[in-house]
């Protein structure tokens, strides 16, 4: 991978939930520009490593090192990492009832203007911002008045974490299993999303089970993870090799 | 300690921010409750004899009953005979003809609680009777609304000039015989807020009270009526907010209203008492009776309430729906922290045809605190067609805090629908991680999330009292959730 500065650099990554080792020695480095996709069987550990860097609570980090833009990342709280420039989107968005879809972006984005010492934006700009970016991801006006995520679709909750993600403009995006559960309509809109963000300044780890998405978002790098561990890496050929061939194949290479 | 650490800390350890006492002389009276009190009560305020005569009633009533203990409370006995029963500040007694006759440092504290008086209030649009201790110093915006023909006044003065109105509504919605507290009341009160609002009038602007409890080991009495003549309309703002103090205060207000026929009152209230110290020492008893009778054809009367003060409420907005097509609406938002108590909820009695009643309750538990919503919709044999919606949610913040629910329903009419919904819910570790995830603190996701559960609430409240209201829940509720 040569000279270029790693933007995340996560080096013999291990954690546990509920007291169980989920990732064993994970090493991963992720440049400025680079789109990497995370694939794997289930419970190989993809979404633990998401919620790591992320610093969901119950995910402990037992061993390693992270780096975000030389940062220690694990000793920032979850919402210094955001403001630091990290998103996740999730794999199943809770819902906030009451809440206001605009008012949810607008915090957010001025907790991250007020970070970078710059001055808070009002409601009419962070509007004037959602809708430019609702239209690319073909919502419908009265998303504005909803709750966050109220009695939204699965489909609607994920469109709504990419828009999320294009409104806050992070470094890095790490989204989970994005594409699970979305119709082939519902895929080439979330797909356009990721793709519309997509800058030498920028990076995005895409963790998925199946290869669909990556027809749409075209990855630099994929990796396979079995057990907690990078298993195999390569390039976009790798994903069409897991297609044909099954996880079972990588497992048995990583044994 | 990151920066973002230390202002949490800093927000945690920010105490009532309302505790302060004023130093005033008051002319109070010795503590103890006896016909010669209430003699000397009726005589300071140069009552006519049919109230001196209405007090002596309730006092001797209310010496035959004995103190109620239905409620899911915990309540610390109360020495009626140890309690002063008249408080009045001292440069009340020549009567101050303007602002600068009143007292400075009762002005200063006004400033310190916000209250929009003089040029303040005319920029805010805003009437304000400020209530403090028992007598009322100061009132705005007299001639503006004389001009319309309402009357807004200090309740002591409307009997000196309304004494028929006052003759013929008082005790006509809440008799003196009620309850315990609100007999008590008919015996004591020494001030409160009286309005008039004539035939046809809408009122001009929202009415607004500042209620304020400052002597020590005074008991606050208020008493205010309201009266809204044939289709009229008025939205009354009560907002409330005590210095902190470690003894229990006992408060036992009575608010009546009368909306006759195509009549609107709307009643507001935004209540902050202190709610006593984090162990629970201290703090406001809050025993309120408020109750309001649609009187005509389609009257109506709204009760909207945000309670995040005093260590015990007690309190019951009720409505009796009397004339036919009128509508009573009740929405509660009652927060507890730490360990304040709240019994509160509403009684709707559908009395005439084709009458209908509202009632959305969000009550919010956390650290120790114990919620309770209590509701009573009766409907009478008359009641044909009668209407009942009801919509309670829960909500707990922390493992040790209480939420109960005793919705009673009475239905002597078969043509009558009653509708009762209910949800408990928690703020669930997965909502504070969202917002947290997207760079919002956990302080404010909180606030939030906790906004967002009394959206149906706040958007009856205006505009201005919702912004407040937020801002009350936000402090009430700092440290619930680490």
């Amino acid at each position: 991978m040569g000279a270029r500065t790693a933007m995340l650099s996560i080096e013999d990554l291990q954690a546990r939930v509920d007291g169980k080792p989920i990732l064993n020695g994970l090493t991963l480095e992720v440049g400025a520009g680079e789109v990497h996709a995370i694939m794997g069987p289930n419970g190989s550990g993809k979404s633990t490593l998401a919620y790591v860097l992320a610093g969901r609570p119950g995910y402990e980090v037992t061993g390693g090192r992270v780096l975000f833009e030389g940062r220690d990342l694990i000793t920032l709280a979850p919402e210094e990492r955001a403001r630091a420039g990290l998103f996740l989107g999730f794999q199943y968005p809770v819902e906030i009832p009451g809440v206001n879809n605009v008012y949810l972006l607008k915090a957010a984005v001025n907790a991250a203007r007020k970070a970078r010492g710059q001055p808070e934006v009002d409601a009419f700009e962070v509007l004037g911002l959602v809708r430019e970016k609702m239209a690319l991801m073909r919502m419908e006006d009265s998303f504005l008045s909803r709750g966050v995520n109220e009695g939204f679709s699965g489909g609607e909750k994920k469109r709504n974490e990419i828009l999320q993600m294009l409104v806050l403009e992070p470094r890095l995006a790490i989204l989970d299993e994005t594409d699970s559960g979305l119709d082939i309509d519902a895929l080439k809109v979330v797909a356009a999303g990721v793709n519309s963000q997509r800058s030498p300044e920028r990076a995005c780890v895409l963790v998925t089970h199946y290869q669909r998405l990556l027809e749409y978002v075209a990855p630099d790098f994929v990796h396979v993870l079995v057990r907690g561990r990078i298993a195999k890496s390569g390039d976009r050929s790798l994903a069409l090799e897991l297609e044909r061939r099954g996880y079972d194949w990588v497992a048995g290479e990583a044994a | 300690m990151s920066e973002n650490a230390k202002q949490l800390e800093q927000l945690l350890g920010r105490g009532y921010q309302h505790g302060f006492v004023t130093e005033i002389d008051s002319d109070t009276v010795p503590p103890g409750l006896d016909e010669d009190m209430v003699r000397l009560i009726s005589h300071k305020k140069q009552e006519p004899a049919f109230l001196t005569e209405w007090r002596l009633k309730a006092l001797r009533h209310w010496l035959t009953m004995k103190e109620p203990h239905w409620a899911h409370l915990k309540v610390a006995p109360i020495d009626y005979q140890s309690i002063s029963y008249y408080s009045a500040p001292r440069s009340k007694k020549d009567g101050p003809k303007s602002l600068a006759e009143v007292d400075p440092k009762l002005l200063e504290t006004y400033a310190k609680l916000g209250v929009p008086l003089h040029e303040r209030a005319r920029l805010a649009g805003v009437a304000v009777d400020a209530v403090f201790d028992s007598v009322s110093v100061a009132t705005t915006f007299k001639e503006r609304l004389a001009a319309a023909g309402v009357v807004f006044c200090p309740f002591s003065e409307a009997v000196r000039t309304h004494p028929q109105l006052i003759e013929q509504y008082l005790g006509s919605v809440v008799p003196y015989t009620d309850n315990f507290f609100a007999t008590l009341n008919s015996a004591v009160f020494t001030d409160g807020s009286f309005v008039y609002v004539p035939k046809g009038v809408r009122c001009p602007m929202e009415l607004s009270t500042y209620f304020r409890i400052n002597a020590l080991n005074t008991g606050q009495f208020e008493r205010t009526l309201i009266i809204a003549d044939v289709g009229s309309y008025v939205s009354y703002l009560e907002g409330c907010s005590a210095p902190q103090r470690d003894e229990n205060q006992l408060h036992a207000a009575v608010v009546e209203l009368v909306a006759l026929e195509d009549a609107y009152i709307k009643y507001s209230t935004v209540q902050n008492w202190y709610p006593g110290d984090a162990d629970g020492r201290g703090g406001i008893y809050n025993f309120v009776t408020k109750r309001g009778d649609c009187r005509g054809r389609n009257s109506h009367i709204s009760w909207t309430q945000v309670e995040t003060g005093s260590a015990i409420t007690w309190k019951y907005p009720s409505c009796v729906l009397r004339g036919e097509g009128s509508i009573g609406e009740f929405y509660s938002v009652a927060t507890v922290n730490n360990h304040q108590q709240a019994d509160t909820g509403t009684k709707m009695i559908h009395i005439g045809r084709d009458t209908r009643s509202t009632i959305v309750s969000k009550g919010i538990s956390a650290g120790h605190g114990q919620n309770t919503y209590r509701g009573l919709v009766k409907i009478l044999p008359s009641a044909h067609g009668a209407r009942n919606f009801t919509q309670c949610d829960s909500l707990l913040m922390g493992g040790q805090c209480g939420a109960h629910t005793f919705p009673y329903v009475e239905a002597k009419n078969p043509t009558a629908t009653v509708e009762h919904e209910a949800s408990t819910s928690k703020i669930s570790d997965e909502q504070l991680f969202y917002c947290l995830s997207r760079g919002i603190t956990a302080e404010d996701a909180v606030n939030m999330i906790v906004s967002g559960f009394c959206k149906s609430v706040f958007k009856e409240l205006p505009m201005e009292f919702a912004v407040e209201a937020q801002n009350l829940l936000a402090v009430s509720l700092e440290g619930a959730v680490g």
